[in-house]
């Protein structure tokens, strides 16, 4: 049954999807590695053998010359601001996964409940659609600073200060609003502040898929349970959401995948300036403004190191689909 | 005797109306987080819209939100000298320069790779396959340093050709896996049929097997066509120049050198956004199933 289930949720998230293994068309045994043969050099040549070089690269010095085992690691790991980069990442990725999934279930399980289900999903999924360097421009505008005395022109500034409050430099600001509290690295008010906004791009990706799941759900179990006296909120918990976990699991992976690689928002909003960097930007500042590739490549090497799990995990989840069929 | 039937008949439309008073009552909190919810998703791109109309000074000066008040002020001008001062006109031709082939040549080579992989027998078949679905996930950053070196060694850096492999490369792994689940799934008469005619291979995939996946391709065109126009980190590494610069890049650029000039900002914004928000209201369906089936894209 679980298995069963998981693999619909797979297939739902890839389309109508059935897979029958069938051969029996093996006209020459040439064939059908002629077919493969583009797709195959394009991946020689893009994906694996640059993911083998990088490994190389990174236990070599800046430029390549001369092998210094592990000491690019060794600095990722002591510098403090790639320290601060590698715990803005966990941040990223844990915050910005639970929140997508949070907000994209409740407002799943809200819509389905309303006349207006269409147009309110419509408008929570749209900025799917748009680039995160066009979400960076909308958000740094939202989130635009004038300092007191001064008409504010970002709407949540013009808020604070129409309640009272002095008006806060959102994206540079690191303690908490209004008060001297330094929270430790990555607990900055303008990490949250940029972790909003891709949780704002990402939430409507986790709700469309769970309203599929939710709608997936058989009516007469909840109906059951209703009769029975459970109140929607125990209906929820013990009925909805272990039925969703697979699905839950399925979009968690995808937003994991999303915050890991986070570099776009980061980048357009602040550069990765203020303590904002998180490990893709730092890489590129390693790359490009330090010109040294042995530690932008630890980095990729270290983004590569946190997929592997998930890549085992897909592969089972996909081993188990095709043996279901 | 009729007085007590109208009163009876006004009872019940009271206790009606009262019912459905005390639905509305318990489930306006559901409408308030849902209106909510909607409006704070749709205000930050509103203001994006109206501020990209306001002139300069208005925008700089006073909240988008205070446009609708007495004298209106808006304004074409932004738009013109972002397309023609700031280069964007060149950047939007670009995005479609770099956008269209790198949406074609991926999915038809691996059209080619999941035909072989849907319908031909050779050994090894499904630890190949399964080796593409690992590569699905494995982040764009890995292969950044060896491809923009080789690239170097070519002189592919800073050319279309160069951003159209690469971004086929990438692309490859999901629209495989894709394709190969849907041809795997299309009738099998359908396609003996066709070879007991005599048709080869190539006819097979062009004119059976192609056409028959209409709905699989567009989900997956849509999913790489906006992949490729959001795409900010694979243009700003190989493609360093900026007169071949997309728009992400033109933005990123602008947001650079002009952090606080919004009316510029937000109308470059704007019209980096049109075209995913017309291939969205138009194709919705497809959209949704490119976007999702995408998500896991490394």
């Amino acid at each position: 049954m679980s298995d069963h289930h998981r693999s619909t949720v797979w297939s739902r998230l890839f389309g109508r999807i059935q897979i029958r293994w069938r051969g029996t068309n093996s006209r020459g045994r040439l064939s059908p590695w002629l077919w493969l043969l583009p797709a195959f050099a394009f991946v020689s040549v893009f994906l694996i053998y640059p993911v083998i070089d990088t490994l190389r690269i990174s236990f070599m010095n800046a430029n390549s010359t001369a092998y210094v085992g592990i000491n690019n690691y060794k600095y990722v790991f002591t510098n403090p601001s790639m320290q601060d980069a590698l715990l803005n990442t966990v941040l990223w990725l844990s915050l910005f996964t639970l929140l997508a999934v949070g907000l994209g279930m409740l407002f799943a399980v809200l819509s389905g409940r309303v006349r207006y289900e269409a147009v309110s999903k419509a408008i929570i999924f749209i900025p799917m659609a748009i680039s995160f360097v066009a979400a960076a421009v909308i958000w740094r505008f939202m989130y635009a600073y004038k300092p007191e005395g001064f008409n504010q022109i970002g709407l949540f500034n013009e808020i604070a200060t129409k309640v009272g409050l002095q008006p806060t430099a959102w994206l540079v600001q690191q303690k908490i609003p209004y008060t001297d509290a330094l929270l430790p690295t990555p607990f900055h008010t303008n990490n949250f502040a940029i972790i909003a906004v891709g949780v704002w791009m990402w939430t409507g990706f986790a709700m469309v898929v769970l309203s599929a799941g939710l709608k997936g759900i058989s009516t007469e179990v909840i109906e059951a349970a209703r009769v029975d006296g459970a109140s929607e909120w125990q209906i929820f918990r013990r009925i909805i959401l272990p039925m969703l976990a697979p699905t839950i699991a399925v979009i968690a992976t995808a937003l994991i995948i999303q915050g890991l690689k986070t570099f776009d928002i980061v980048w357009v909003i602040t550069s990765g300036n203020f303590g904002t960097d998180v490990v893709a930007t730092f890489m590129y500042k390693e790359m490009f403004n330090y010109q040294d590739f042995g530690k932008a490549g630890a980095l990729a090497v270290i983004l590569l190191a946190a997929i592997i799990p998930i890549m085992l995990i897909s592969i089972r989840r996909f081993r188990t689909q095709e043996e279901t069929r | 005797m009729s007085m007590v039937q109208e009163s009876s008949g006004t009872t019940h439309i009271f206790l009606r109306f009262l019912t459905s008073l005390r639905r509305l009552i318990s489930r306006l909190p559901l409408h308030i987080i849902l209106i909510g919810a909607a409006l704070l998703w749709m205000t930050p791109t509103f203001g994006l819209l109206v501020s990209s109309f306001r002139p300069a000074t208005a925008v700089g000066s006073t909240g988008w939100w205070t446009a609708f008040q007495t004298p209106f002020q808006f304004t074409l001008d932004n738009y013109s000298s972002v397309l023609s001062q700031n280069g964007m006109a060149r950047s939007f031709l670009n995005s479609l320069i770099i956008t269209i082939p790198a949406t074609i040549i991926p999915i038809l080579v691996a059209g080619f790779a999941a035909f072989a992989f849907a319908w031909m027998k050779f050994p090894g078949r499904n630890a190949l396959f399964i080796f593409v679905v690992a590569l699905l996930v494995v982040p764009i950053q890995v292969t950044l340093i060896p491809v923009l070196r080789l690239f170097t060694d070519v002189k592919l850096v800073g050319t279309f050709p160069g951003i159209w492999l690469a971004h086929t490369a990438y692309g490859l792994p999901l629209a495989i896996f894709l394709l190969r689940n849907f041809f795997g799934a299309l009738p099998r008469e359908l396609l003996e049929s066709a070879y007991l005619d005599g048709a080869s291979n190539m006819r097979v995939f062009f004119r059976l097997i192609l056409p028959l996946s209409v709905p699989a391709l567009a989900s997956l065109a849509i999913f790489q066509f906006l992949w490729v126009w959001n795409d900010l980190l694979v243009a700003l590494v190989y493609l360093q120049s900026p007169s071949k610069a997309p728009m992400t890049l033109t933005i990123n650029n602008l947001v650079s050198s002009f952090g606080t000039q919004w009316q510029l900002l937000t109308a470059a914004a704007f019209i980096s956004m049109i075209l995913p928000l017309i291939i969205f209201f138009a194709l919705q369906r497809y959209f949704v199933e490119g976007i999702t089936a995408g998500a896991v894209k490394g």
